[in-house]
C-alpha cells in the first residue's frame, strides 16, 4: 500500500494574486455566445437537431474570446470579464429581457449589464421566438399542470429556463484518450450504422455532431497554444515567459490526446469542466471524484520525480480558482433559490473504490488543503465517509469546517451505497459514486440523473387541505372535503396524501414535459461525448443515451407539516381543546399577527389583479391603502387574542428535531407522503424518478408564497430548510436534531437528503471539539443519516457582517447544498441563515 | 431487573451534548440540592433540593422534577451512539449527587447494567460510606479542590474543607480515574500560591495525575435576579487567558497534566 501524505502544503503567492484579480471586478453579462449561435443556427434551419448544435458548438470554439491572465498557470475562459457570464438564449430568454433594468440593482446576485449588450440581446432574442426548450415545454404541459404552477405548489423553473446540467461527465476518459480518442471511438460507432437500421437517421448525425463537437474542443485549446506562444514571444519576464511555453505545449497536447503529465491532467480537466458549461447553461457541473481520476497522473509525476508536492498543490489550488471563475445569471425567483453566485460544482473526496477498499490518497488530503487556501465557495467540496475513513482524513475535513467555511458536506457510504443499488445500479457503480450539485448521488460519467428537477413545497397541499382544493378562488387541487368532514385525524391525513398524491402527478407532467422539450430541441452532442452510453447506443444524453437515467424531484417542508400535524391531531384530536375550524380561522388571520412586508405585497398584488380581472379600474391611491389594510391585518382584538393564544399554545408542543419519537415518527410518515408517490413514476429517457428531499435555498422564497401554517409558522416566513428542524424549534441540542432527523428513511430519498447544523466556532475549539466534532458525524452516520453540513460562523458575526459588508467580503457560509460569499446573499436569505439553531453545547 | 430501576429522585436539567465533564460526548444529569453554598455557584437554582420557580425571560420556570432512574436512563440511551464512537456516556453533576445518593447509587448501577461509561461531578461533601459503594459503577471522578486553607472554604462555600480532603485522599486509593478540577475564582484562589498549593494536594493523591483549571465566569448572574437572590461576585471580571496560562504552568511544574476548563 502507498503511504499516503497528510502534511499541509504552504499556500504560494501566485494563489492569492489570481483570487484578488478575479474579484476585482463585478460580474458582468456578456452577449458573445449569444450573438455566435444565434448566427450558427440562422445558418442550419433545416438541418438535423445534431448538426445544428454542433456546427453552433464549433462556431462558439473558434470565436469566443481567448484570455490568459497574469499568474495564470491553468488557462481558459467563456468571458472577457472576471466572473463574468454568457446567455443562454435558446433555453428561455423573456425573463432576461424583462429583467436588463433591474438585474443590476436585485437583491439576489445581481449582474452588470451594459445597454449595448442589452440591445444585442434584444435583437439576438428575437431570433428565438417560439424557438425555445421553455416555450416548448410550456405548450406540452397540461392545463392543471400549469395552474398548479401558477399557484405555486411546486416550480420546475430551474430546467424550464436553463440547460439540465447536474451531471458528472467522464473526466477519466478525456484525461486518458483525449478527444482524439472519443473521435475515433465515435467514428467507429458510426462505420457500424447500416442505411438500413430503424434509427439510421438519429444514430449517424448525432455520432456526426459528437465527432464535431470533439474536433471543436480540440480548436479552442489549440486558440489558447497559439495565444500563449505569442503572449510568451512578447514577454519581458523569464519565469512567466517559461510559464507561458509550458503552457503552449500543453494546450497543444490537451484535450486533443491523453494527458502526459499532472499539469495536462489539470489542464484537461478545467477545458472540459469550462466546455460543458458553455455548450448548455445547466449548473451543478460536478467534478465528482477528482482525488481518484487525477491521481494516477500525480503519482506517476511524483515517482519519476518530475513534480513536487508543492507543485502538484499549486496546480490544484489554480484549478480551485478556476471553478470561481465561472458564472451563471438567473431569473430573479432562482436567484434567490440558489443565491451566491454558486455554479454547485460538487467535487468529492475520500469513500470506497469500486471493489469496497478505502480510496483515500494524497491528493484526498490536498484538495482539502486546496480548499483551505482559496477559501471560496468554489468547488462545492464533499466528503464521502464510510467505516474505514481514517482518522487522520476526518481531522483535516473537520479543520476546514472549523474554519467556517461551509466545506466539506459530509456523505454516509453506508446508506447512499445501498440506496443507488436500489434503485438499479450495479454494485461497482454504487460504489464509485458521486454526489451532483447540492447533495445528489450518482455514478459518474454514465448517469442523466435530472437531479434537482423540481421544488415541491409539501406545506402548500397542507394550505389546500385546509381549503378543499381551492386556492385564491381556484379550485387547484381536488375536493378532498369540508373541515367538518374530518371527524378523525386519520380522515384528515389522508386529505392531504390526496393532495399529496394528485399534485405530486402535475409535477411529473411538468418535468416530463420540460425532459420532451430538451430532448427535442437541445441534445447536447459535446457532453453527451463523455457520458457512457450515449456513442454505444447512438443517443444523446438528454434522450436516454446515458446507462443510469432518473428525475430527482425535491420536496421540503417536512418537519413544518409534521409539527403541524401534529400539533392538530393533540389539540383538535386528542385533547379537543381547539376545533379544526378554530385552527383554519387563525391560520387565514395569520394567528392575528401582523404581515411581513414582503408578504402583504405579495398579498396586495392578488387582490388588485382580482379587482382588475372583474374589469374595474384601480388607482394608485387605492393600491396604498389596500396595501396599508392588509399590512395591519386589523382584526378584532377579542378574536386576536384568541388566534395568540393558539399559537402560544402551538409553540409549546413537541416538535421534530428533539427527539422524541412521537413526532420524530410522524414525520417518518409524513416524509413517506412525498417520497413514497414520486418512485412511482417514470421519465421519457427511459428511467425513474426518485425523490430528495432537500430546498436548495429556495425554502426562503417559496416560504414567502406559503400561508401561515399550523406549526406555528407565520405567513411569508421561510420553510425548515432539508430535512433540518423547522428553525430554532430543536433546543435539545445536536444529537437530538441528529437522532430526530435520522429517523427519518433517508434510503428512499436516494436523490440526496439535506441535514443543515450551525455551531457557534467555541464548539469546534481545541482537539476535544474536533475529536467531538467528528464522533457526531460518525454516530449520526451509524444510524444511516445521509448527508450533514456545518456553518461555523457565530450569530453575532454573521450579524456584524449584515451592518458592515464592506468588511466581509470574503465571508463565506453554508447556504443549502453549497456554500457562498455571505454577503452576496439578500436579506432574507441572511436572516434565515442567521435564525438557525446555533448548537453551542461544548 | 432489579429494584433500582424505580428508584425516584430529583433533577433540573438533563444536557446533552457535552464534552467537558468527563471523556466524550457526555449527557449530563443535574441533580437538585447541593450542601454547599459557592459564592460564585453559576447554577443557583441547583442550590436548594426544594422545587423553585425561577424567571427567565420574562417568563416562571418551574425548577426541579421528580423522575425515575428508569426514565432517566432510557433519555441518557438515546445517545448511545455518540458515546460508542466517542468514548462518552453519563456524568452526574448538581447540585452534588451525593445529597441524593440513594438515587445516585441507583442511576450509576444501572447505567453500568447498560453498558453506560459513567462519570460524577462531586464536592466530595459527604461521609465517605455513601462515596465508597458507590465507587465501583463510576469509571471517571471530577472532584472539585477549591481550596487548602479550610477558613477560607467556609468563608467562600459556607463548609470548611477537612472532610472533602479526608474524602478525597480516599477515594484516590479506591477510584477507577480520579481527576481534580478547580474552579479559579477571583479573590478567592487565584494566585499563584493557591493553586500551588491545591496542586501539590492533587499529586499527593494515589493515581491522580491531571488537574482541570475551570476559570470564573458570570453567566449565572441573571439566575440570582430571576430567583430573587442577590449575586454575591458583583462585576468581578473573569481571569485573562494569560492568567490562566500562568496558573496552568504553576500546575504542570506540579508534576500534574493540566486542561483549562474540562
Amino acid at each position: 500500500m502507498n503511504k499516503v501524505y497528510t502534511a499541509d502544503i504552504p499556500k504560494t503567492d501566485r494563489i492569492q494574486k489570481l483570487i484578488d484579480d478575479l474579484y476585482s471586478g463585478t460580474p458582468t453579462i456578456e452577449s458573445t455566445r449569444a450573438e455566435i449561435i444565434t448566427e450558427s443556427h440562422k445558418a442550419t434551419e433545416g438541418m438535423s437537431i445534431y448538426i445544428r448544435k454542433s456546427k453552433a458548438f464549433r462556431a462558439l470554439m473558434e470565436k469566443l474570446p481567448v484570455v490568459i491572465r497574469d499568474d495564470e498557470l491553468i488557462v481558459g475562459c467563456n468571458s472577457y470579464a472576471r466572473r463574468g457570464c454568457q446567455t443562454f438564449p435558446e433555453f428561455s430568454n423573456k425573463w432576461l429581457e424583462e429583467e436588463f433594468d433591474t438585474v443590476a440593482t436585485r437583491s439576489a446576485d445581481p449582474f452588470y449589464i451594459s445597454e449595448e449588450t442589452a440591445n444585442k440581446l434584444r435583437e439576438v432574442h428575437k431570433y428565438w421566438e417560439g424557438r425555445t426548450t421553455s416555450e416548448l415545454a410550456t405548450s406540452y404541459m397540461a392545463p392543471e399542470t400549469l395552474t398548479a404552477i401558477e399557484h405555486n405548489i411546486f416550480t420546475v423553473g430551474n430546467y424550464f429556463y436553463n440547460g439540465i446540467g447536474h451531471v458528472s461527465a467522464d473526466y477519466g476518459k478525456v484525461l486518458k484518450i483525449g478527444f482524439n480518442g472519443i473521435y475515433e471511438y465515435a467514428k467507429a460507432e458510426r462505420e457500424k450504422c447500416k442505411v438500413t437500421d430503424s434509427d439510421y437517421a438519429t444514430r449517424y448525425y448525432f455520432l456526426t455532431a459528437v465527432m464535431e463537437c470533439c474536433q471543436a474542443a480540440i480548436t479552442f485549446a489549440k486558440r489558447y497554444a497559439q495565444a500563449a506562444r505569442e503572449m510568451a514571444a512578447n514577454c519581458t519576464d523569464i519565469t512567466r515567459r517559461g510559464e507561458l511555453q509550458t503552457i503552449a505545449e500543453i494546450c497543444e497536447n490537451v484535450p486533443a490526446n491523453g494527458a502526459k503529465s499532472f499539469h495536462e491532467a489539470c489542464q484537461s480537466f478545467w477545458f472540459v469542466q469550462l466546455l460543458i458549461q458553455t455548450e448548455s447553461s445547466g449548473h451543478s457541473i460536478s467534478p465528482g471524484r477528482f482525488d481518484q481520476y487525477m491521481y494516477p497522473y500525480y503519482k506517476k509525476d511524483l515517482d519519476a520525480g518530475k513534480i513536487t508536492r508543492e507543485q502538484a498543490q499549486e496546480l490544484i489550488d489554480c484549478v480551485w480558482v478556476k471553478l470561481n471563475s465561472l458564472n451563471k445569471v438567473r431569473d430573479a425567483l432562482s436567484a434567490e433559490g440558489f443565491a451566491g453566485y454558486s455554479m454547485f460544482q460538487n467535487l468529492i473526496v475520500g469513500g470506497q473504490d469500486t471493489s469496497g477498499m478505502d480510496a483515500t490518497n494524497d491528493l484526498s488530503y490536498m484538495c482539502i488543503s486546496a480548499s483551505m487556501h482559496v477559501n471560496l465557495p468554489q468547488p462545492s467540496l464533499s466528503m464521502r465517509v464510510w467505516n474505514g475513513t481514517p482518522h487522520d482524513l476526518m481531522v483535516k475535513a473537520a479543520e476546514l469546517t472549523k474554519t467556517g467555511i461551509g466545506l466539506p458536506a459530509y456523505y454516509n457510504d453506508e446508506i447512499i451505497i445501498p440506496a443507488l443499488i436500489s434503485r438499479g445500479l450495479a454494485l461497482e457503480d454504487a460504489r464509485d459514486y458521486c454526489v451532483i450539485g447540492c447533495v445528489e448521488p450518482q455514478k459518474g460519467g454514465k448517469t442523466d440523473g435530472w437531479h434537482d428537477a423540481a421544488f415541491f413545497n409539501m406545506l402548500r397541499p397542507l394550505e389546500l387541505v385546509f381549503n378543499n382544493g381551492v386556492d385564491k378562488g381556484v379550485q387547484v387541487g381536488p375536493k378532498t372535503g369540508r373541515l367538518e368532514d374530518f371527524d378523525t385525524f386519520e380522515k384528515l391525513f389522508d386529505a392531504y396524501k390526496k393532495q399529496m398524491d394528485y399534485n405530486i402527478g402535475l409535477m411529473v407532467n411538468a418535468d416530463n414535459a420540460v425532459d420532451a422539450a430538451h430532448m427535442e430541441r437541445c441534445p447536447l452532442p459535446f457532453l453527451s461525448s463523455m457520458v457512457t452510453d450515449c456513442i454505444g447506443r447512438g443517443k444523446s444524453a438528454q434522450e436516454g443515451g446515458a446507462v443510469y437515467n432518473f428525475t430527482g424531484p425535491q420536496g421540503f417542508g417536512i418537519a413544518n407539516v409534521a409539527d403541524g400535524l401534529y400539533a392538530i391531531n393533540q389539540l383538535v384530536y386528542k385533547t379537543k381543546e381547539y376545533t379544526l375550524h378554530q385552527v383554519a380561522d387563525a391560520l387565514r388571520n395569520n394567528f392575528g399577527m401582523s404581515y411581513s412586508e414582503a408578504y402583504a405585497k405579495n398579498l396586495t398584488v392578488d387582490v388588485v389583479k382580482e379587482i382588475a380581472s372583474k374589469g374595474y379600474e384601480i388607482s394608485g391611491d387605492q393600491i396604498s391603502e389596500i396595501f396599508a389594510q392588509i399590512s395591519a391585518n386589523d382584526i378584532e382584538e377579542g378574536k386576536k387574542k384568541e388566534y395568540q393564544a393558539l399559537l402560544e399554545k402551538i409553540k409549546t408542543m413537541p416538535k421534530f428535531g428533539n427527539d422524541i419519537d412521537e413526532v420524530d415518527l410522524f414525520g417518518r410518515e409524513v416524509a413517506y407522503t412525498y417520497t413514497k408517490p414520486v418512485e412511482k413514476y417514470k421519465n421519457p429517457r427511459g428511467g425513474r424518478y426518485h425523490a430528495g428531499l432537500y430546498p436548495v435555498s429556495a425554502n426562503v422564497p417559496l416560504g414567502l408564497q406559503t400561508g401561515a401554517t399550523p406549526d406555528g409558522r407565520l405567513a411569508g416566513t421561510p420553510i425548515a430548510d432539508g430535512v433540518s428542524p423547522a428553525a430554532g424549534s430543536d433546543v435539545n441540542g445536536p444529537t437530538a436534531a441528529a437522532n430526530s432527523v435520522a429517523k427519518l428513511d433517508h434510503g428512499i430519498a436516494s436523490n440526496g437528503t439535506l441535514f443543515n447544523m450551525k455551531f457557534h466556532p467555541s464548539a469546534l475549539k481545541g482537539a476535544s471539539g474536533i475529536e467531538a466534532f467528528i464522533s457526531l458525524i460518525r454516530a449520526f452516520f451509524d444510524q444511516k443519516g445521509m448527508h450533514m453540513q456545518f456553518n461555523v460562523v457565530s450569530r453575532e458575526t454573521l450579524r456584524d457582517a449584515q451592518l458592515h459588508p464592506e468588511n466581509y467580503k470574503n465571508l463565506v457560509v453554508r447556504v443549502a447544498g453549497y456554500s457562498a460569499l455571505f454577503t452576496t446573499l439578500s436579506k432574507s436569505l441572511q436572516d434565515d441563515i442567521i435564525n438557525r439553531t446555533e448548537q453551542g453545547g461544548f | 431487573m432489579n429494584e433500582y430501576w424505580n428508584t425516584s429522585g430529583r433533577i433540573f436539567d438533563i444536557q446533552k451534548f457535552s464534552v467537558h465533564d468527563g471523556p466524550g460526548i457526555r449527557t449530563i444529569v443535574f441533580l437538585k440540592g447541593c450542601a454547599l453554598r459557592c459564592r460564585w455557584c453559576c447554577n443557583p437554582e441547583s442550590q436548594s433540593y426544594e422545587i423553585q420557580t425561577m424567571m427567565q425571560n420574562g417568563k416562571e420556570k418551574v425548577i426541579g422534577k421528580d423522575v425515575t432512574v428508569r426514565e432517566i436512563i432510557d433519555d441518557v440511551k438515546k445517545d448511545m451512539p455518540y458515546y460508542r464512537r466517542s468514548g462518552g456516556g453519563m456524568t452526574l453533576s448538581g447540585g452534588e449527587m451525593l445529597c441524593q445518593s440513594d438515587f445516585s447509587y441507583a442511576l450509576l448501577r444501572c447505567a453500568k447494567e447498560s453498558a453506560i461509561n459513567t462519570a460524577v461531578e462531586t464536592t466530595g461533601f459527604a461521609s465517605y460510606e455513601k462515596i465508597e459503594r458507590m465507587l465501583p459503577y463510576i469509571d471517571t471522578v471530577l472532584m472539585d479542590i477549591k481550596h487548602v486553607d479550610s477558613k477560607k472554604h467556609q468563608e467562600f462555600t459556607t463548609q470548611p474543607n477537612e472532610r472533602i480532603l479526608e474524602n478525597a485522599v480516599k477515594i484516590a486509593e479506591n477510584a477507577k480515574k480520579l481527576i481534580i478540577r478547580v474552579p479559579v475564582i477571583p479573590t478567592f484562589n487565584d494566585t499563584e500560591a493557591e493553586i500551588a498549593a491545591i496542586s501539590k494536594f492533587a499529586k499527593s493523591l494515589k493515581g491522580v495525575t491531571e488537574i482541570n483549571l475551570l476559570p470564573y465566569h458570570s453567566f449565572g448572574r441573571d439566575k440570582y435576579e430571576g430567583l430573587g437572590r442577590e449575586y454575591l461576585m458583583g462585576d468581578l471580571p473573569s481571569p485573562t487567558d494569560e492568567q490562566m496560562q500562568r496558573l496552568k504552568a504553576v500546575a504542570i511544574s506540579c508534576g500534574l497534566n493540566c486542561k483549562i476548563g474540562g
